[in-house]
């Protein structure tokens, strides 16, 4: 007993510059994100005195409204929010129906087809993207919503696939042939008792791909260039750089870009970390 | 000729339906199922791959036909100055997020594996800058950062003159600049990484270790490490991919500028096409950034051949 206590103490007290250590890894994470949330608050005139520090001469809550306002969020929300939620739906249909292949319905192939998509999502994007702007032209989808999506859908389907796969096969197969003997298609098993059982692996899939289109700036800027059309990536990035020295204004537009994710994000922490490592841990 | 009349004959409608069902089942159904993300991939990217491909051997502005120019594109490439600057330029980001990030996320990793209080606070803060947009990261450094109302003067005042640098305005620190702006975003994603990859070592090669009496180095380097070499060895291959495609932080941050001081392979695509039509030269590029990747995916698959987890 006493052995155990004493080296349960040894351990506690070998353990502190660990701590020391990963708090300031912490403020370095955090200190220059709470730059911005400062900022965001401060009048413009106590910016030029305090660039980097907490607001000291009162909190100016208007540059929030000002920046909406400013910024035109009420178009560039909308914007992201079709980018989005049409991504994320698009992807579970998709990803869910390859995924539902791959695992149960043996595609002649899976094999192959998955070398070939590992592959593909390892190219660059500059690879294909040239022609595919000037394709896009043609077809009226560039400065068009619909056209960002569906490359996304592409870019972002792959990875989507292998993830709810990993969750399909987990699944014993006695459950579904149950289904199919009481005569249900497969379409009908995999939408009544596939889909509901695997919804954790739908809702990592909805959240990854969602941030993913949220945050997306190589497409978005490439091929929306209407101010109409522009989603809060790209057109933040031309705020910021019309109100060059406002930094009250520019922070309270970026803090509202990035309020969203951050809250869904401390919401649902674990899914988010899980979707976002699965692709580097293959066992 | 007699035979197939013969099954003709004793094939029943129900044996027919069977088959019927069963080549359904067998050949069509599983395509109908791949069908969206085969054909999205086929328009979206293999074509305009292809596209490039064929794009690489032209002179093209965009507009009209193409014309063929053979291997000129190529032979370009080898004499650009700005291309030398930006494959050298990649390289370097390459060396770079080799050492540093992977070199913090093991440390980070490592530093918080034994820790049990508050240890999913410090994993949530690490994550954070991760799932921020690469636009609101770069402006939240590029002000701190500014060459007048940032850390730099601001320290300099301190007695830190060396501080005092236009960290995106200087040729000589601006890719280091935007390098550390990234890796300040990346790194914490690589503590959760290791993180979790340590999550399936079997705790009782820990308890073996501790009971021969090994140092905590000895527990890491021995037990540890070999545990997430699968995933080290991915974070290396992918680092090495995404080294040579990264765009977002070069962009946001200074345009490839001053002077092409900072320009990358990507920017230059992007330059090429969108800002001065040499959409035969843009696409040459594209396709040579593409060897590097095709190389390093070959490069894995060869490790798994050789039974190498990865």
């Amino acid at each position: 007993m006493t052995v155990f206590v004493r080296r349960r103490s040894q351990r506690t007290v070998s353990l502190v510059p660990n701590y020391i250590i990963l708090t300031a890894l912490v403020l370095f994470s955090l200190l220059p994100l709470s730059t911005l949330v400062f900022n965001s608050l401060k009048k413009d005139t106590e910016v030029g005195r305090n660039p980097l520090g907490p607001p000291v001469s009162g909190i100016r809550w208007q540059n929030y409204p000002d920046a909406w306002r400013d910024g035109h969020f009420s178009i560039t929300m909308r914007n992201s929010a079709i980018l989005t939620f049409g991504t994320i739906a698009g992807v579970l249909v998709i990803a869910g129906l390859a995924a539902y292949a791959l695992a149960r319905l043996h595609v002649p192939g899976a094999d192959l087809l998955t070398l070939y998509f590992i592959v593909g999502t390892s190219m660059p994007a500059q690879l294909f993207m040239v022609p595919l702007f000037f394709m896009w032209t043609k077809l009226g989808l560039t400065d068009n919503l619909l056209g960002v999506i569906i490359i996304y859908w592409a870019t972002m389907s792959p990875f989507a696939t292998f993830l709810l796969r990993s969750y399909m096969v987990a699944i014993p197969q006695d459950f579904e042939d149950a289904a199919r003997v009481d005569g249900a298609s497969e379409w009908q098993v995999l939408r009544h008792v596939i889909a509901p059982i695997t919804w954790p692996g739908f809702l990592t899939v909805a959240l990854v791909t969602g941030l993913g289109a949220w945050n997306e700036f190589l497409f978005a800027v490439t091929f929306l260039h209407r101010d109409e059309v522009k989603p809060i990536s790209t057109s933040l990035y031309a705020f910021v750089s019309r109100y060059g020295r406002e930094w009250g204004l520019t922070s309270a537009a970026a803090m509202m870009m990035v309020l969203p994710v951050i809250v869904l994000f401390l919401l649902l922490q674990r899914q988010f970390i899980e979707g976002l490592t699965q692709g580097g841990l293959r066992a | 000729m007699g035979v197939p009349a013969v099954q003709m004959a004793r094939a029943t409608p129900q044996a027919v339906a069977q088959r019927r069902a069963r080549l359904w089942r067998k050949a069509i159904l599983p395509w109908l199922f791949m069908a969206p993300i085969l054909i999205l991939n086929v328009v979206v990217i293999l074509g305009p791959s292809i596209g490039s491909a064929f794009f690489a051997f032209t002179e093209w502005s965009g507009l009209g036909a193409p014309k063929w120019v053979g291997l000129a594109n190529f032979q370009r490439m080898l004499t650009d100055r700005v291309y030398r600057i930006a494959f050298t330029n990649n390289v370097k980001w390459t060396l770079i997020f080799l050492t540093v990030p992977i070199a913090m996320g093991l440390l980070g990793s490592a530093l918080l594996a034994p820790i049990k209080r508050f240890a999913m606070f410090y994993r949530v803060a690490y994550f954070l800058p991760y799932v921020i947009a690469s636009v609101v990261n770069a402006q939240i450094w590029r002000n701190i950062l500014h060459p007048t109302m940032g850390i730099g003067p601001l320290l300099a005042e301190r007695g830190l003159e060396f501080m005092n640098v236009a960290f995106f305005g200087n040729r000589h620190v601006v890719l280091y600049s935007i390098a550390f702006v990234d890796n300040w975003h990346w790194w914490g994603f690589l503590v959760v990484l290791y993180l979790a990859a340590m999550q399936a070592i079997d705790p009782e090669l820990y308890e073996a270790a501790r009971l021969e009496g090994a140092s905590r180095w000895q527990e890491w380097r021995y037990v540890t490490l070999p545990g997430i070499l699968p995933t080290l060895v991915f974070t290396i291959l992918m680092t090495i991919i995404w080294s040579f495609l990264v765009f977002d932080y070069i962009y946001l941050l200074t345009q490839g500028g001053p002077a092409h001081a900072s320009e990358v392979l990507a920017t230059e695509v992007f330059n090429s096409a969108f800002f001065r039509f040499e959409v035969g030269y843009a696409a040459a590029i594209g396709v040579s950034m593409s060897f590097i990747a095709a190389m390093v995916v070959t490069g894995f698959i060869l490790l798994r051949r050789r039974g190498w987890q990865v």
